[in-house]
């Protein structure tokens, strides 16, 4: 005999007070969903926020069932991969699902930043925000460069070699710091074990706390949106902003369509690209890690190759090592280098549109050249795209306040 | 803006590195043909497996990837006291290769992903017998290994030319590799049993190949219907917004 359904209804109204009593669930719900009030203008730039929650998901799931076959050891790491791409029950899918995750991870990281960058997100009362995000940033950076050591092969092993002789740069710490880092005199086994526990357990964590900074920073001032207008000074007399939709349900399910074509696009990778001619996954890192044999041409994964172009554009190892750390410092002070009335490039002058769109091709140039081999041609290119990327930073310190700027709409347009 | 947009895309899109002269001729393998790869693996156990091993590929997957049958891997493939789920390993120990060859014969298991089917397609019909009546290699020079295939695909020796077009020694390099004895096989069917080989190599390199292709597209069709339904729900709701 079933119950009638009003004593269901009853049953399960009692267990949510229970839990409300006990665990503030629906509070935190109506404060992070349904009663967060985003602008109802976002657009195609507002998909990946919630597509880099995604990859971050999908590198932990399929990073745990990746460390169930891996064997963290220089004797068996090379091996163990192969295990798991040929011998683990679709363990290849598992497989590519993070390797292609990894540079998913940074193709959505790079969309979301350079959203920060045309609507002014970084801006006052958003400086926070910014911060945490580049904090992410970094940690992903060295998340994924950790990562790409763990299948022990040329690639992982000489790009190690290569970044981590950086910090052999450094005057008189330089070599016992390499050393510490290695925990040898070379990379080696113990390199490969300590890399193994960053990977999978120190930076994961650190990079979840981050997200819930990041995630808490945005929720307490809330979203700024293509007209870099705050919603919140304008709100009716519910005391809800009149330009403001719940997240819940329209944010979220436009979110799922966003997740939708993104995944269609990942498929078509995994299952018909995984390697994407070389980018995602290199030729040279299907051959063992040999101590002996040093590749012809050593370079880091696509998504650290603008900041490697940087590094090579200088002759002194030092100095290029420092530029390198200073193009990414920069990215830090944003929020206080523009010093814009508006929020939003829509209403800012030509020259601020100018100034970002060729930034915006410094970076992809820079990352293309990172690539190549490191010709004259390419190197002098190399330093005329590395001082367009630092030319950024100073214009926008100078056209962002002085330009003439449009008038920004009372209410957000489209 | 839209002028400026085009220039700034136009500088993007020029490649950074031009393509080097020696452009690979397309190997034109296909790694879903059966048929292909089961002949590839006869000609990889008849010339390659004596001195190279596959230690990453398992006599199982064969008989099951390839439709052998275990009974016919077990007859045709496998060695002593080997059993049906172990790697094709050889015994030659590498040390004596080493003494042997000059170098170790590499495991061929991952040849097709670090070389790429184009390269591998070429090197092996790129032997050539030089000036000392030695084998080399014109697409990959002073190689240890010899020419395995010269009965089959006859002798070539190189053609040189100069930098500068003209004949001469300093500076002159293979222009082509010219036949100066016919082997058992017409060219054609010399090539198209090195397409197989290649295709087999292809196939070691990532069994998954062949099942990952296979399922992709049932995945990617999943993944449109779900994305068609989420952008009605979406539009549905979106109804009130505007």
């Amino acid at each position: 005999m079933a119950k009638p359904a009003s004593a269901i209804a009853k049953n399960w109204d009692a267990l949510c007070n229970w839990v409300d009593t006990r665990l503030p669930v629906s509070s935190f719900w109506r404060d992070h969903l349904s009663g967060y009030y985003a602008p109802k203008n976002f657009n195609f730039w507002y998909f990946f926020g919630s597509l880099a929650l995604l990859v971050l998901v999908n590198q932990i799931v399929t990073g745990i069932f990746l460390t169930m076959h891996y064997k963290p050891s220089a004797e068996e790491a090379f091996a163990s991969v192969e295990y798991i791409m040929r011998d683990v029950d679709w363990g290849w899918l598992i497989r590519y699902m993070h390797s292609t995750g990894a540079s998913a991870f940074f193709i959505v990281i790079y969309l979301h930043m350079f959203r920060g960058l045309m609507y002014g997100s970084y801006r006052k009362p958003r400086e926070l925000i910014w911060t945490f995000g580049m904090l992410i940033y970094l940690l992903l950076m060295a998340e994924a460069f950790m990562g790409y050591v763990l299948p022990w092969g040329q690639m992982s092993y000489w790009g190690a070699q290569v970044i981590i002789s950086l910090f052999g740069a450094i005057p008189k710490i330089g070599e016992p710091l390499t050393e510490w880092i290695r925990g040898d005199y070379f990379i080696a086994d113990a390199t490969l074990n300590r890399f193994f526990a960053l990977h999978v357990i120190a930076l994961p964590l650190a990079l979840l706390g981050l997200v819930v900074l990041h995630l808490a920073a945005l929720h307490q001032v809330g979203s700024n949106n293509p007209d870099g207008i705050e919603i919140k000074q304008n709100k009716g007399a519910d005391g809800v902003p009149v330009d403001g939709i719940p997240f819940h349900p329209y944010y979220t399910v436009k979110d799922i369509f966003g997740v939708a074509m993104f995944l269609l696009l990942f498929a078509f990778v995994i299952f018909y690209a995984p390697e994407l001619g070389g980018l995602f996954l290199e030729h040279d890192n299907f051959v063992p890690a040999n101590v002996l044999a040093t590749p012809e041409h050593i370079k880091p994964v696509w998504y650290f190759t603008p900041f490697y172009a940087i590094l090579r554009a200088v002759p002194d190892k030092l100095f290029g090592v420092i530029l390198m750390g200073l193009a990414i410092a920069a990215l830090f002070l944003l929020p206080w280098l523009d010093r814009s009335r508006v929020k939003s490039i829509r209403y800012k002058g030509w020259a601020s549109k100018l100034l970002l769109a060729v930034f915006a091709v410094a970076f992809v140039r820079l990352g293309m050249l990172g690539m190549g081999e490191g010709t004259i041609a390419q190197t002098l290119e190399s330093r005329f795209w590395t001082f367009v990327y630092f030319a950024y930073f100073v214009l926008l310190w100078f056209i962002s306040k002085y330009e003439k700027t449009k008038p920004v709409p009372e209410r957000v347009t489209h | 803006m839209r002028k400026i947009s085009l220039i700034l895309l136009l500088i993007a899109s020029v490649p950074v590195w031009a393509s080097g002269g020696g452009e690979l001729e397309h190997s034109g393998v296909n790694v879903t043909d059966i048929a292909s790869l089961q002949r590839g693996a006869a000609t990889f156990r008849d010339y390659c497996f004596g001195c190279h091993s596959a230690n990453y590929v398992r006599y199982q997957r064969l008989a099951d990837d390839l439709k052998l049958g275990e009974d016919y891997v077990k007859q045709y493939f496998m060695r002593g006291t080997t059993k049906i789920g172990d790697t094709m390993s050889i015994a030659m120990d590498p040390a004596d290769a080493e003494v042997w060859f000059g170098k170790t014969p590499p495991d061929l298991s991952l040849a097709a992903r670090s070389r790429s089917t184009d390269w591998l397609f070429a090197y092996m019909r790129s032997f050539y017998r030089d000036q000392n009546g030695e084998w080399n290699n014109s697409i990959f020079p002073d190689v240890s290994m010899p020419n395995v295939f010269w009965r089959e695909q006859g002798i070539l020796e190189p053609v040189y030319e100069s930098a500068g077009g003209h004949g001469g020694n300093a500076g002159s390099h293979i222009a082509r590799l010219e036949m100066v004895e016919a082997g058992t096989m017409e060219p054609e069917a010399f090539d198209a049993k090195i397409r197989d080989l290649v295709a087999f190599l292809e196939y070691m390199g990532e069994p998954a190949k062949l099942k990952r292709k296979a399922v992709g597209w049932k995945v990617i069709l999943f993944l449109a219907l779900f994305a068609f339904l989420a952008y009605l729900l979406k539009a549905e709701y979106w109804r009130d917004v505007h």
